[in-house]
């Protein structure tokens, strides 16, 4: 074997053309030296930044704590918080992309700053990021923290596995960073349709990126959803049956039974894409009997009960954030479960409205338009529930209640487009225009994405144990909903002008008042990010001050808020056991919380892995090996995936022990702060000085 | 919650504090086998639909015939059979050396079903029967082969299970795998009839 050849086997397809200045280097037009050092400055961005997290880790000696108390931790608070964490980090460039697309748009009368190219890629990663990358771990993370503490389990009830889920979801966002270094990503949307995506047309990596960083985040998300389901099935406490479970538990085992359902068919689709691109096969060629349209029918199988696995904890999230801020009880808690279920049924059966213009029959474009009114009917129940939860409710306007009303707002405009584009005969005219693209961010953003960062705002302070700050919080708040408000809006309009989605260049000048003022919003948005942080930084400074040791801030009504704030690794101290469905709500009430247990026993917990860990970088190298071609990073990765596995079966020794004593000390010491904390009225909720034991109005007559 | 047990495995004393556990990755197990489930509903669906997206190359009526299959599904059988035989083993004796055996024999039914397939998609390979064929060898080259993947996977799983018996014994951990081990297999067995049925049965229509 020459030289040339072992370099060859040793790189792949990759090229020096990989890097992101090399088209600007070799070929220096303008057009691509624009694109060159946009691409560039962001590779560049990604590399320092980098270098900046290993130096500060290495500089504050903290590798031993990324290892020990973070990377092979099972533990079910961490593991939720990481999701949290990377979903924040993707968000950052998720909402960058946005805004050099909009930016792009606003200059697009004959032509913008950006190639036709550049432009695909920032609407395919942005669109797969989002989804995948932000979203998914965002609700994976709330609830990984949220569900055992509500239904007062010490863990999940695969905790090694949820490490594996999480593992898989971040290897995945990694190898769409890794996109950024070395170029191509797909330019084929993040639905990734073939033929476009195959071989034929698309003979670069990019769709390989596409194909992978979906499998691997479809893998992790299938496996959190049998972990969930499993934990709400088995690991409840004593007294809650199901009609006793906290609604966001109900929206989280109903995600996790759609989780396990939708993503079976994303994974053979991706699956069948790579065969086609990789092997030859011709599932979705246009030679050789390939039907394409078998492609559009098995993403959106997945794709439609995904919308809702993005919206339901969300739902779930809302549910709580009304009632406790009302200070009542949800109201006709049986009919939102039935609602939820409900939703989770129609979602399977609503998948064709996605190709309404693919060429079916009339007859079948009515029978999914109808179906896909009708669920409208459940989510409209649910949006009353809450305005009646308010109903004759003290209602305190705190950060996620801002969230929550811009959403209530905003969520029906979006609804009733949705409802506008169910009807085929409407879709007709405006589908594949930017009418569409206003509707599902109208649906996303204040549905799903307002909901985590409410959920973030609420649960935050219980799993540091500080509030965050409420002005700046208020303030990201409001940015979020005016931006959102300035960067949709227009599309409705401009797309029902005829602006079709994901151009980079139009020829029609009535589009660019409408752009510009979407292009504001993208910029708004950008800022209340910027807020976001700010808060986080100006809470972390003021944490003493905002310190809420005793766990229980807002009066809540869940296990959760009874417990210290950060939990013990343990959760609590001794199983809970409920009678009620607002089970601390009512122990407050009957004067019964706070109790010191008779009885201390040393709790199990599930011992540290490193099987994560290694998944995590042995399945980003095999997928990074298969984007370009590198087999011998392949058969590696492969074999320490295996033997991974293989060698984590016999490892025996998988518990730790905490003494009875340690819980006795630590629990006891936290309720003589509990007893020691002021007690805050409602009204100074928000301001420094509630130490998170609350003046209840559980007492109070609803 | 529930004090529902699984019967047909002893798993030690009633406070066996594994038990519980057991019982939970068993569930989770099942819920697992069920997503799988889809997967092969999917991969069957597409078959189905592409059985006539021949473009001019082989038909499944001139392809196959079921001389093949029909060994591979008695040692497919047979092994399921074999593998109850270990968990029985296990439940009645705890006798390391028998649930080993049986387990072994599993172990090369097993074999024995991979190598007839891949003899079988080798000659159809030699034939110009491949993958790059037509749509509907595709998804046959998808489906079939999925499907030894997963015995493969399953052989694997059983040299590591006989291994861990030897060293460990019969405690909460092994029995508990063995235990997902016989559900694996038979959901493999009951993806075969459908295999069996659908591609080689269904040609002969």
């Amino acid at each position: 074997m020459s030289l040339t050849d072992f370099i060859d086997a040793l790189t792949g397809r990759m090229t020096l053309e990989a890097l992101p200045f090399w088209k600007m280097v070799q070929n220096p037009t303008p057009e691509n030296i624009v694109n060159g050092a946009i691409a560039t400055g962001v590779a560049a961005i990604l590399v320092l930044a980098a270098i900046a997290v290993l130096a500060l880790l290495t500089y504050f000696r903290l590798w031993r704590t990324v290892w020990f108390d973070w990377l092979t931790t099972v533990d079910h608070k961490k593991i939720g918080i990481m999701y949290i964490v990377l979903s924040f980090v993707m968000m950052l460039r998720g909402v960058v992309e946005a805004n050099f697309m909009r930016a792009n748009q606003a200059v697009g009368f004959d032509g913008g700053f950006l190639s036709a190219d550049h432009f695909g890629e920032l609407f395919t990663t942005h669109g797969t990021i989002m989804i995948f990358f932000v979203a998914m771990p965002f609700l994976s993370g709330v609830i990984n923290y949220v569900l055992p503490l509500q239904i007062g389990a010490r863990d999940m009830s695969f905790p090694v596995t949820n490490a594996i889920g999480l593992a898989l979801t971040a290897s995945g966002a990694m190898l769409v960073m890794a996109s950024l270094l070395f170029l191509p990503f797909s330019i084929g949307g993040w639905t990734g349709y073939p033929p476009f995506t195959g071989k034929e047309y698309s003979p670069d990596v990019g769709p390989n990126y596409w194909i992978w960083a979906v499998t691997l985040s479809g893998l992790g998300t299938t496996l959190t959803g049998i972990n969930v389901a499993c934990t709400v099935y088995k690991k409840r406490c004593p007294g809650m049956d199901f009609w006793k479970m906290p609604m966001f538990v109900w929206a989280s085992v109903t995600t996790a039974i759609l989780m396990i359902f939708a993503l079976p068919p994303l994974t053979v689709a991706t699956a069948m894409l790579a065969l086609d691109r990789y092997l030859d096969f011709h599932f979705f060629t246009t030679d050789a009997g390939g039907i394409p349209m078998l492609y559009a029918n098995l993403f959106w199988l997945f794709g439609h009960p995904e919308v809702y696995i993005l919206v339901l904890p969300a739902f779930g999230v809302w549910s709580e954030v009304f009632a406790t801020f009302s200070g009542k009880t949800l109201y006709a808690y049986r009919t939102l479960v039935w609602a939820t279920l409900s939703i989770a049924v129609i979602s399977f059966l609503v998948w064709v409205h996605h190709f309404f213009t693919m060429g079916q029959s009339a007859g079948m474009n009515a029978v999914f338009g109808i179906a896909t009114m009708l669920v409208g009917v459940p989510t409209g129940v649910k949006i009353y529930d809450w305005l009646l939860t308010m109903y004759r409710g003290r209602v305190r306007i705190t950060t996620p209640m801002v969230y929550a009303l811009g959403f209530v707002m905003l969520f029906v405009i979006g609804g009733a487009s949705g409802i506008l584009l169910a009807n085929p005969t409407i879709d007709y005219q405006v589908h594949n225009s930017v009418f569409l693209v206003a509707h599902f961010h109208n649906m996303v953003i204040p549905g799903t994405l307002f909901g985590m960062l409410g959920a973030y705002s609420f649960w935050f302070p219980k799993a540091f144990g500080f509030m965050l700050d409420d002005w700046w919080g208020k303030l990201g708040a409001s940015l979020w909903i005016v931006g959102f408000m300035l960067a949709f809006f227009p599309l409705y309009a401009v797309g029902l002008l005829g602006l079709p989605r994901r151009s980079v260049a139009y020829s029609e000048a009535a589009y660019t008042p409408y752009t510009v003022v979407a292009m504001l919003g993208a910029l708004v948005v950008l800022a209340a990010l910027g807020a976001m942080f700010w808060q986080l930084y100006v809470s972390i400074r003021n944490r003493d001050a905002l310190n809420v040791y005793a766990g229980d801030p807002w009066d809540g009504r869940t296990l959760e808020w009874s417990i210290s704030s950060p939990p013990p690794v343990y959760n609590f101290a001794v199983g809970p056991e409920v009678f009620a469905r607002d089970a601390f709500w009512e122990e407050k009430r009957a004067g019964h919380a706070y109790q010191i247990p008779d009885q201390w026993e040393d709790i199990e917990l599930p011992a540290n892995s490193w099987l994560a860990p290694i998944l995590f970088f042995s399945s980003f190298t095999l997928t990074f090996g298969l984007v370009w071609h590198m087999w011998w990073l392949v058969i590696l990765s492969l074999l320490v995936v295996v033997g991974a596995l293989v060698a984590r079966s016999f490892v025996i020794d998988r518990e730790r022990t905490i003494p009875a004593d340690v819980v006795r000390e630590e629990h006891l010491r936290w309720l003589k702060a509990v007893r020691e904390a002021p007690s805050a009225p409602r009204e100074l909720e928000v301001a420094p000085g509630n130490w998170g034991r609350p003046q209840s109005e559980a007492g109070v007559p609803e | 919650m529930s004090q529902a047990r699984h019967p047909g495995l002893k798993l030690g004393h009633e406070h066996d504090p594994g038990s519980g556990e057991v019982e939970a990755l068993v569930f989770g197990f099942w819920i697992f086998m069920m997503s799988d489930l889809l997967i092969f509903g999917c991969v069957f669906a597409t078959y189905v639909v592409m059985l006539p997206q021949v473009a001019d190359g082989p038909s499944a009526a001139e392809l196959f015939h079921l001389r093949g299959p029909l060994i591979e599904t008695t040692l497919l059988l047979a092994s399921s059979v074999t593998i109850g035989f270990a968990l029985l083993e296990t439940k009645h004796r705890a006798d390391k050396r028998r649930t080993t055996l049986w387990l072994a024999v599993t172990f090369l039914l097993g074999a024995g079903f991979l190598f007839s397939s891949t003899h079988s998609l080798l000659g159809h390979l030699e034939n110009g029967a491949g993958p790059s064929r037509s749509a509907f060898l595709s998804a046959y080259w998808l489906l079939v082969p999925l499907h030894a993947l997963h015995v493969a996977i399953g052989c694997l799983w059983i040299a590591v299970a006989a291994a861990q018996v030897r060293i460990r014994g019969f405690d909460w951990v092994t029995t508990g795998g063995l235990l997902r081990l016989s559900i694996y297999w038979h959901f493999l067995d009951i993806v075969w009839i459908g295999i069996l049925s659908v591609v080689y049965l269904g040609a002969m229509i």
